[in-house]
């Protein structure tokens, strides 16, 4: 009973960190129909910065804030100088131009920085256990669940109470009607690129508290992750996304728990077979709706 | 025409093409405050292309729009919706997946710096009881007059000096038709400047104080909405005389 509490626990943080990531990814796509390349440079951006800023001496809590405000402003950025041209371009050729943006950043890190990993120490108090009822749950564990649930509430609000959430929701569906509405077009697309990159800084510091280095490729493996969230929950999506990350973290976690150990090679395999199958019964995605199937 | 500033509307040389196609080829027209104005023609006479044009979803070619004095060619849709001109699309397009109340709270969101976006809310639902009934609803539920009811109430919330209506009666049931014509003329009493893109030309003919028909891009045709209607010379323009 306890290891299943354990792993849940597990699944929740690691969820969590997907959740956050295919939220960002999703909210860029509803609005601009972009799947963003460059979506995992924010998260080793927001690596850099705290690395940076914790060897200039600046203490880990201001280094996270340095780190995700500087995913945020980068992803404002990205859109205005690299999406914005090609916005009413078609389809490939946003997504080429994403990839062209993730590959300048790598080369960046690489031939700048370095190609090897640099190391972002974590403070030895989260490395331990705080016992919860009875259960040893890992600090770094509470403290992404209850980041990843705050934000999820705050955001949540904002897209349900204020104009320009609404707005929001409302580009999602209808792009040209909601600037017949008087909303600026610009400052709908910097707001989702805006809080695409806020998500991805806490998803990479989560990542970073479990790994303890960064490196050019740091983003990759999670944000491939946060596409397969992104489509197994319904593509367009916001609540899908998060319900995606969840669900494959969910598989991720258990499989690796409880598979045999013969079968752990296989546990990545395992693993996308399952989803394969889910949207096979699903094609619209675990909470998409059927009519945006084509 | 020159313009004066008794037009709220003045249209002059519009000209749209989508690729090499002509959609609009020259055609203008005037609306004067508190009035009516419909825009009528055949299926493909560029109705909707003339409307979206005049909002600047579209881009023009060629041509002037000039509201209530100021020149507006080619500015942004939301900057022309800020400077009080709105469009209820064609099919209506009321957002789906969020809430009668939400769909109303973006169509004021000009209106919240001004803070009057409560009292013209206020206002609607008084006028679109249906609406304050459906409040919570999404507005995907909602039946095809409703929604209709929805999308014209929603244009209505940024207080505009002129509304583009494009098919108001598409696709519903005579009797729902008639409940929105009346909604439209009630809106004029109430100092609504309107112009009227339609199918159903007795019925546009019936509310409207004057009509413009449009054939293959162009004005074949003008005049007060009685004489229009008296002369059956719209029906022959419909045909296309070009």
């Amino acid at each position: 009973m306890d290891i299943l509490i354990q792993q849940f626990v597990n699944a929740l943080s690691l969820g969590g960190t997907y959740a956050l990531l295919a939220l960002g990814l999703a909210m860029v796509f509803s609005v601009l129909g972009l799947i963003n390349f460059a979506h995992g440079d924010l998260m080793t951006l927001t690596g850099y910065a705290m690395f940076f800023a914790i060897g200039a001496g600046l203490g880990l809590p201001l280094a996270i804030v340095l780190g995700i405000a500087c995913a945020t402003l980068a992803a404002v950025a990205m859109e205005r100088v690299a999406f914005r041209p090609v916005r009413d371009a078609n389809t490939a050729t946003m997504l080429l131009t994403s990839l062209a943006v993730s590959t300048i950043l790598h080369m960046l890190f690489q031939n700048l920085i370095s190609a090897r990993p640099r190391a972002i120490p974590v403070p030895s108090w989260m490395i331990g256990a705080v016992d919860v009822g009875g259960l040893a749950i890992g600090v770094i564990q509470l403290m992404s669940i209850t980041a990843t649930a705050l934000l999820l509430i705050a955001l949540s609000v904002f897209l349900r109470r204020s104009i320009l959430g609404i707005a929001m929701r409302a580009a999602a569906l209808d792009f040209p009607v909601t600037r017949l509405m008087g909303i600026n077009a610009n400052a709908v697309v910097a707001t989702a690129f805006g809080l695409s990159g806020l998500l991805a800084g806490v998803a990479g510091v989560l990542w970073l508290a479990q790994r303890g280095s960064v490196d050019p490729l740091m983003g990759f493996l999670p944000v491939l992750k946060a596409f397969i969230a992104v489509v197994l929950g319904g593509l367009g999506s916001l609540a899908g996304a998060v319900v995606g990350g969840f669900a494959l973290a969910f598989i991720e976690v258990f499989l690796r728990a409880f598979l045999p150990d013969g079968w752990l090679p296989f546990r990545e395999s395992i693993t996308l077979t399952l989803v394969i199958v889910l949207l096979l019964v699903r094609p619209e995605g675990l909470i998409g709706r059927r009519e945006n199937v084509r | 025409m020159s313009s004066g500033p008794e037009h709220l509307l003045d249209v002059a040389g519009l000209e749209v093409r989508y690729g090499a196609i002509e959609a609009i080829r020259g055609a203008g027209l005037e609306v004067c405050k508190g009035e009516i104005v419909t825009l009528l023609g055949a299926n493909g006479a560029g109705k909707s292309s003339f409307l979206n044009a005049v909002m600047g979803l579209v881009p023009l070619a060629a041509g002037r729009v000039v509201l209530d004095g100021e020149d507006i060619t080619g500015e942004a849709p939301e900057t022309v919706v800020r400077r009080g001109m709105t469009l209820c699309p064609e099919g209506r397009r009321v957002f789906a997946n969020l809430t009668v109340r939400e769909n109303l709270a973006i169509g004021g969101a000009t209106r919240r710096r001004t803070g009057d976006a409560a009292t013209i809310l206020a206002d609607m639902l008084d006028r679109f009881p249906v609406l304050a009934e459906r409040h919570d609803q999404m507005a995907g539920t909602l039946s095809g007059g409703e929604q209709q009811m929805l999308a014209i109430a929603r244009a209505m919330m940024s207080a505009p000096r002129i509304v583009l209506l494009d098919e108001p009666s598409l696709g519903l049931a005579p009797q729902v038709v008639d409940t929105i014509f009346e909604m439209i003329v009630a809106l004029q009493h109430h100092g609504a400047t309107i112009l009227l893109v339609e199918q159903n030309v007795d019925l546009a003919l019936d509310v409207a104080d004057r009509g413009y028909v449009l054939a293959s891009g162009r004005v074949a045709l003008s005049g007060p909405a009685s004489e229009l209607q008296a002369s059956g010379e719209v029906e022959r323009a419909y045909m296309g005389r070009d």
